[in-house]
């Protein structure tokens, strides 16, 4: 099944034309990654998918047309958005954070905090204290437990090893195999190969606005030219 | 003298606790939307009037309770299709249409309930002294809008920092967007918030109403005193909207029962002048002659030692 369908997907800055017909799905269950260097219009993807950026083209999450949509309609459907720049509140303690994942009073959905704690004892351990003081590390998980806390059918998880040391890497991409697990589907915005080619079961390549590769982690290893074109520096 | 003072200071805490009551509302309105709301205390006026004919009909009581709720859905209604759509505009634009709204709520208010004083009285229920000291007596009704205050500052106090609503109003604060993208309606909180800032301005209408009278230019006389308080505790900063305008509520009621004056600080310093000197006006000034100006002052003060205000702390 099609979770997220993206079809003909265009978008502007201002007069800047970001996405130029962008095509890719998401199945059910699946980690699909969207790869590609700085300035390829990767994050406005996703942006766009959430509604923060006005569409053009069709949006489709679970058969239904969601371009348009404002970003917490969208939210509420089932899509979940990990954001570049993590956007911890700083002032707030992180349950507090974790708390504002949840889109209901209640903790109804496939994860509770308590789950958050058990896999990270780290936040555990720093449930009380602010979130702008946790590590990079830190902050990254929370703010992907925070989202998780709203029970997201499939999650877009933009840059999430950006300026990460290897080890909570390799944490991450636990978590991500972790989520995957339950039966969330994960669309995975990446610069680096790292992480994407060990988790992915399929990925695309994105250039100039638009993909230009879809392939799977093994067919991108053996495409030179690919790699060679759009992803190395 | 002890006496003096310590009615002073119940004067001050009764003033600084009604100017918190609004400078409440308008500090929420700040931090939330960042929109300096000038029609803030015509909301206070607004609050005064419905409780003034709330109250010919169903008593004081209903006017308390229901007033504030007029007042709020008014306050709703003017976020939901007036600023919202003027938001896009910036904030000069907002600032203009805040400020527009103020003289149309005057006129308003003078078209349907005319430019008389009302006889808008607070209950009998009130009409004993609670204490009295020095053969002076302080109202029951004064300690009611004193009860009033705090347990406003309170209840925002826990609803903002304890409950979910005030984690989300917290965090819409600062990060807008990421609170979308986590499934809260951000425009539909902001529209709450600046609903539940106007109906504290309107709470403080119903209270002060009463003491302060009822009259078309009410709004005009605590405007600017209210914007003064927010800028001095820091704007958006709820205990710091509290601490100034107990700071500008006690400054104002010692300065107006002291009889101290420029001839005694001249006389003190040992400077001697002339009664017949065209400045003589000047040099006799007394205390509570200039103790309109002293919030005033206190606000220069504040901007040149400490510009976020006592307790903001917004670089920006």
């Amino acid at each position: 099944m099609t979770m997220l369908k993206v079809s003909n997907l265009h978008a502007f800055y201002d007069k800047s034309h970001i996405l130029q017909g962008v095509n890719f799905h998401v199945n059910a269950g699946e980690i699909v990654s969207l790869l590609g260097r700085n300035g390829v219009g990767r994050s406005t993807t996703v942006k766009t998918i959430m509604g923060e950026v006005e569409p053009k083209g069709s949006i489709e999450f679970k058969g239904e047309e969601i371009a348009g949509l404002k970003p917490f309609q969208i939210a509420h459907r089932g899509l979940g958005y990990v954001p570049e720049n993590r956007d911890i509140f700083p002032t707030l303690t992180v349950r507090q954070n974790l708390i504002l994942g949840l889109k209901g009073k209640e903790e109804n959905g496939r994860w509770t905090i308590d789950d958050m704690f058990s896999m990270f004892p780290n936040l555990a351990t720093r449930a009380d204290v602010p979130g702008g003081v946790l590590s990079g590390g830190e902050q990254q998980m929370l703010c992907m437990c925070r989202t998780l806390m709203g029970d997201p059918e499939l999650i877009m998880i933009d840059e999430p090893t950006e300026g990460l040391a290897p080890k909570v890497v390799e944490q991450i991409a636990v978590l991500l195999q972790e989520i995957a697990s339950r039966g969330v589907s994960i669309l995975l915005v990446e610069q680096k190969l790292s992480i994407a080619l060990k988790i992915s079961q399929r990925l695309y390549v994105m250039g100039h606005g638009k993909v230009v590769y879809e392939g799977t982690p093994s067919s991108l290893l053996e495409a030179h030219d690919v790699r060679a074109e759009w992803l190395e520096v | 003298m002890s006496e003096v003072f310590i009615f002073a200071t119940l004067n001050g805490l009764v003033t600084g606790l009604l100017l918190f009551m609004l400078a409440s509302g308008l500090t929420l309105i700040f931090s939330m939307m960042g929109v300096l709301n000038f029609a803030h205390a015509s909301f206070y006026m607004l609050g005064a009037y419905f409780a003034y004919t709330i109250s010919g009909v169903i008593g004081f009581w209903g006017g308390l309770l229901f007033a504030p709720l007029i007042v709020g859905a008014i306050g709703a209604i003017v976020e939901r299709y007036g600023l919202r759509r003027v938001h896009a505009s910036g904030h000069v634009a907002e600032l203009v249409f805040t400020f527009g709204l103020a003289f149309l709520i005057e006129e308003l208010v003078q078209f349907f309930w005319g430019r008389d004083t009302k006889n808008y009285q607070s209950p009998e229920i009130f009409d004993f002294a609670l204490f009295s000291l020095f053969g002076q007596e302080f109202s029951a009704y004064r300690g009611f809008m004193i009860f009033i205050a705090i347990a406003i500052f309170a209840g925002l106090y826990v609803v903002l920092t304890r409950s979910r609503v005030g984690i989300i109003i917290q965090a819409a604060i600062s990060h807008p967007n990421t609170v979308a993208n986590l499934g809260h309606n951000v425009p539909f909180i902001f529209m709450c918030v600046f609903g539940t800032g106007t109906a504290l301005a309107g709470i403080a209408g119903v209270i002060a109403g009463p003491v302060l009278t009822t009259f078309p230019g009410m709004a005009t006389v605590l405007g600017s005193i209210v914007f003064i308080i927010v800028v001095i505790g820091g704007l958006g900063s709820l205990p710091g909207a509290l601490i100034a305008s107990l700071l500008v509520g006690l400054l104002q009621s010692y300065a107006i029962a002291s009889d101290v004056g420029m001839p005694e600080l001249l006389t003190l310093l040992g400077i001697s002048f002339d009664r017949n000197h065209p400045l003589n006006d000047l040099w006799t000034l007394n205390l509570p002659q200039i103790a309109p100006v002293l919030p005033y002052l206190l606000l220069v003060l504040v901007l040149i030692f400490k510009p976020t205000g006592l307790m903001g702390n917004r670089e920006e």
